[in-house]
C-alpha cells in the first residue's frame, strides 16, 4: 500500500466511528519501488492530499526525509520539491502491517501490499 | 480548410461505434461533420475534421476504427471513381467541387487538385494499397486495378516497405458473405493517414495476459469502456468491483492512475482456482499489478484494496476523475455483501485476522443505486461513470436503466450475451454538484436481473441444449470436412 492511497482512506465503515481519518499505520515490512516520475501527475495529486497526514504517515514509518511538513505556495516550479513528493507518495510502500482505526483502535491488516478493509458481519450488524 | 476523410470502422460491436467515437470527439474537442449520413449497414463514415493532426489523434484512441484515409474520390461505380479523379487532376479551385447540394450520396463530388500534389515531388516515395471487402482478388488483378489509376500524376519511386505516402484504394462489395454483387457498390481513393487501434485487441489479448478470471473483461471491450470514460494522461480512475483488474489495464494504458477494490480476498492475492484450462495452480507473478507489469505501464499502478462496496471507504472530499467497473450480474459470480442474517453475533478477538465474514445478498437495483450515489459524491464535475448493466432481452425497457438527478446518461449501447440476454454499457456524465440529502434510490425502477435471469433459466437450459446440438452437429460436418480433405 502507498501512502497517496493511505491519504485517501478512512475507517468510517465501522459504527459509531464519525470520521476515521487518519488511519494509524504499523508497518513491520516496506518495501520502496521504482515508479516513473510524472511532475505533470504529482503537481495536479498534491492539492488534493492532506499533506499534514501525508508528512506524519511518512515521518511514522521513517521517510520524511527532507520533505518539508509544508507545502510552499509554487510548488509545481521546484522539481527537487515534487521528486520527494512522488518518492512518498508512490514509491514508499507497506508491505506488511496494519492500518488502525484512530477513534476504535480496530486494526486492517495488510498483506503483501494489500489492505484488506473488510469487517466482520458481527460488525456490519 | 477543413478536409475530408473517410473513417472505416470494424464491422462489430456495431452499437458502441456513435457511443466511442462520439466520447473521444467531445474528449479532444474536435467538431466532426457527417459529409453523408452514416448508416449502421456500413461500416464508414465520410466527414470533414479540421486536420491531419485530430485524424491522428482520434485515430490514437478508437478501438472500433480501422484506419482513416483523405478522401480523395467516391463513387458508386469505378468509371466514376476514375471520372472523379480525371477532373480532380484540373481542379486548381482549392475546394472541392460539390455539383449538387442536394444528393446525400457524395458520388460526383471533385477534390481540389492539391491534395494530388503529394505525391507530384519525384523524391517522395509511394505505394498503393488494395483492399476489397467481401470478395477476394489475386494480386496480379490487384496489379491490374493500380495501373488504372497512371493518369495520376505520381511521380516518386514506389516503395512498398514504409513508403513516404501511401495511396489506398478501397472496394467495398457490402457486408453480406452470401450475396455478393458482380461489382463493387463502393469505391473510394485517397492518402492513408493513420490506423486506429485494433493491434490493441491483440497485445491486450486475455489469452495471454498473466493474470485473468472468469469475469474478465476482453481487451477490445474494455478500451472502449476507457474511451467513454474519456481517461486521459494523469486522470485518477477507480474501478470499485475490480476482480482480475482487466478494465483498470485499458485505462492505465491511455496514461490513468488506478485505483480498484473488491469484496474477493483471495481474488486480489490471486489464490481463487486458476481460470485457464489445464492450469493446476496459480503462478505468482499473477496480480493486477503483474498485469501492470506486462505491458510495461506499472507505474501507472496504485493499489488495490479487499473492500466491500455497500460500506464507505474513501474520504469524503476524494474526486475520481472517472469510474469504469462491471458489477456481479449474480450469475456467474454472487452479489454479496458483508452481513449475517442472526441477531446479537459476535466474534471472539482471535478470529478477527483470517475471518471469512460471511455475506448476505447485494441485489443488483441496490448496488446501481449504490454506484449512482458513490458516482455523484466523487466524480470530478463533467466527469464519467461507466458500467455494465445486464437485462433480459424481452423485458428491457429504457425507463429500467437506473437514473440519478446529477449524473446524465450519454451513451447505452447493447453487447448481446445469449438469444435471451444481453448487457449494457451506460455511460453516465456527472452534470450537478447539488446531491440530494437523502442519498437517491433508484432502487424501485431497477428490476433484478438475477432474479428474472433464473425465471427464465428453464427456457435458457433447453436453449443451451439446442445450442450444443448444432454445435456437434457443426463440428462433425467440419471433421467431415478435414476427412474430406485430406482424402
Ligand atoms: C463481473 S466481476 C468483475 C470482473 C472484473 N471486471 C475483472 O476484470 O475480472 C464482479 C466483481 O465484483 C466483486 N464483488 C461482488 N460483490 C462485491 C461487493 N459487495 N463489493 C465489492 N466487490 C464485490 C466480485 O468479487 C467480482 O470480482
Amino acid at each position: 500500500m502507498k501512502l497517496i492511497t493511505h491519504n485517501m482512506l478512512t475507517s468510517k465503515c465501522l459504527k459509531g466511528v464519525v470520521t476515521g481519518y487518519p488511519l494509524a499505520i504499523n508497518a513491520t515490512n516496506i518495501k520502496v519501488t521504482e515508479v516513473d516520475f510524472n511532475p505533470e501527475f504529482i503537481s495536479r495529486i498534491i492539492p488534493k492530499l492532506d499533506w499534514e497526514v501525508l508528512w506524519r504517515a511518512a515521518d511514522s514509518i521513517g521517510h520524511s526525509d527532507g520533505l518539508p511538513q509544508t507545502i510552499e505556495p509554487k510548488f509545481e516550479e521546484n522539481s527537487d520539491f515534487l521528486k520527494k513528493a512522488h518518492k512518498v507518495l508512490l514509491e514508499v510502500e507497506i508491505e506488511e502491517g496494519n492500518l488502525v482505526c484512530p477513534e476504535s483502535g480496530r486494526r486492517f491488516p495488510i498483506s503483501k501490499g494489500i489492505p484488506n478493509m473488510l469487517l466482520t458481519e458481527a460488525e456490519v450488524q | 480548410m477543413s478536409r475530408r476523410y473517410l473513417m472505416w470502422f470494424a464491422h462489430e460491436h456495431l452499437d458502441f461505434r456513435h457511443a466511442e467515437m462520439q466520447s473521444i470527439l467531445s474528449m479532444l474537442k474536435i467538431p466532426i461533420k457527417f459529409v453523408e449520413k452514416p448508416s449502421e449497414h456500413q461500416p464508414y463514415w465520410i466527414v470533414d475534421l479540421p486536420s491531419e493532426t485530430c485524424v491522428k489523434q482520434i485515430a490514437a484512441r478508437s478501438v472500433l476504427l480501422k484506419n482513416c484515409i483523405e478522401l480523395w474520390s467516391r463513387a458508386k461505380s469505378e468509371a466514376q471513381l476514375h471520372k472523379n479523379l480525371n477532373s480532380a487532376v484540373k481542379n486548381i479551385s482549392n475546394k472541392w467541387i460539390i455539383p449538387n447540394v442536394d444528393n446525400e450520396i457524395s458520388d460526383t463530388h471533385i477534390c481540389p487538385c492539391q491534395l494530388l500534389e503529394v505525391c507530384s515531388d519525384s523524391k517522395k516515395s509511394f505505394k498503393v494499397d488494395v483492399e476489397t471487402f467481401c470478395k477476394h482478388f489475386t494480386m496480379k488483378e490487384k496489379v491490374d486495378k493500380i495501373e488504372k489509376f497512371s493518369y495520376l500524376p505520381l511521380h516518386g519511386p514506389v516503395k512498398l516497405n514504409k513508403p513516404d505516402v501511401t495511396l489506398s484504394y478501397i472496394e467495398f462489395y457490402g457486408v453480406d458473405p452470401n450475396n455478393v454483387p458482380e461489382e463493387p457498390c463502393d469505391l473510394f481513393f485517397g492518402k492513408w493517414i493513420a490506423d486506429g487501434q485494433r493491434d490493441l485487441i491483440q497485445v491486450h489479448s486475455l489469452k495471454k495476459r498473466q493474470f485473468i478470471g472468469n469475469t474478465s473483461m476482453d481487451a477490445q471491450l474494455s478500451v472502449i469502456m476507457a474511451n467513454q470514460a474519456q481517461i486521459a494522461s494523469g486522470d485518477i480512475v477507480l474501478d470499485p468491483f475490480v476482480g482480475s483488474g482487466s478494465l483498470l489495464v485499458a485505462a492505465a494504458h491511455f496514461g490513468g492512475y488506478i485505483w480498484g477494490s473488491d469484496i474477493d480476498y483471495m481474488m486480489l492475492h490471486a489464490r481463487t482456482r486458476p481460470t485457464r484450462v489445464g492450469q493446476k495452480v496459480r503462478k505468482k507473478e499473477e496480480s493486477i499489478r503483474g498485469n501492470l507489469k506486462q505491458y510495461g505501464i506499472e507505474s501507472k499502478y496504485l493499489d488495490v484494496l479487499v473492500s466491500d462496496f455497500s460500506l464507505p471507504m474513501w474520504k469524503e472530499s476524494l474526486k475520481f476523475d472517472a469510474i469504469i467497473t462491471d458489477p456481479p450480474y449474480g450469475v456467474r459470480e454472487p452479489t454479496e455483501k458483508i452481513g449475517i442474517e442472526r441477531d446479537n453475533y459476535t466474534l471472539s478477538e482471535h478470529h478477527l485476522d483470517n475471518h471469512i465474514p460471511s455475506k448476505v445478498e447485494y441485489g443488483l437495483p441496490h448496488i446501481y443505486s449504490d454506484l449512482l450515489n458513490f458516482a455523484a459524491r466523487h466524480l470530478n464535475m463533467g466527469r464519467r461513470l461507466v458500467c455494465w448493466y445486464p437485462v433480459v432481452r424481452d423485458e428491457y425497457l429504457e425507463e429500467q436503466i437506473p437514473t440519478h438527478p446529477c449524473m446524465k446518461l450519454v451513451s447505452n449501447s447493447e453487447q448481446v450475451l445469449s438469444k435471451l440476454t444481453a448487457r449494457r454499457l451506460l455511460t453516465y456524465q456527472k452534470i450537478s454538484d447539488d446531491i440530494p440529502e437523502t442519498p437517491h434510490d433508484t432502487r424501485a425502477t431497477v428490476h433484478n436481473f438475477r432474479d428474472r435471469y433464473f425465471a427464465i433459466g428453464e427456457i435458457s437450459r433447453r436453449e443451451k441444449k439446442e445450442r450444443r446440438a448444432e454445435e456437434l452437429a457443426n463440428s462433425a460436418i467440419y471433421i467431415k470436412a478435414k476427412q474430406d480433405r485430406s482424402k
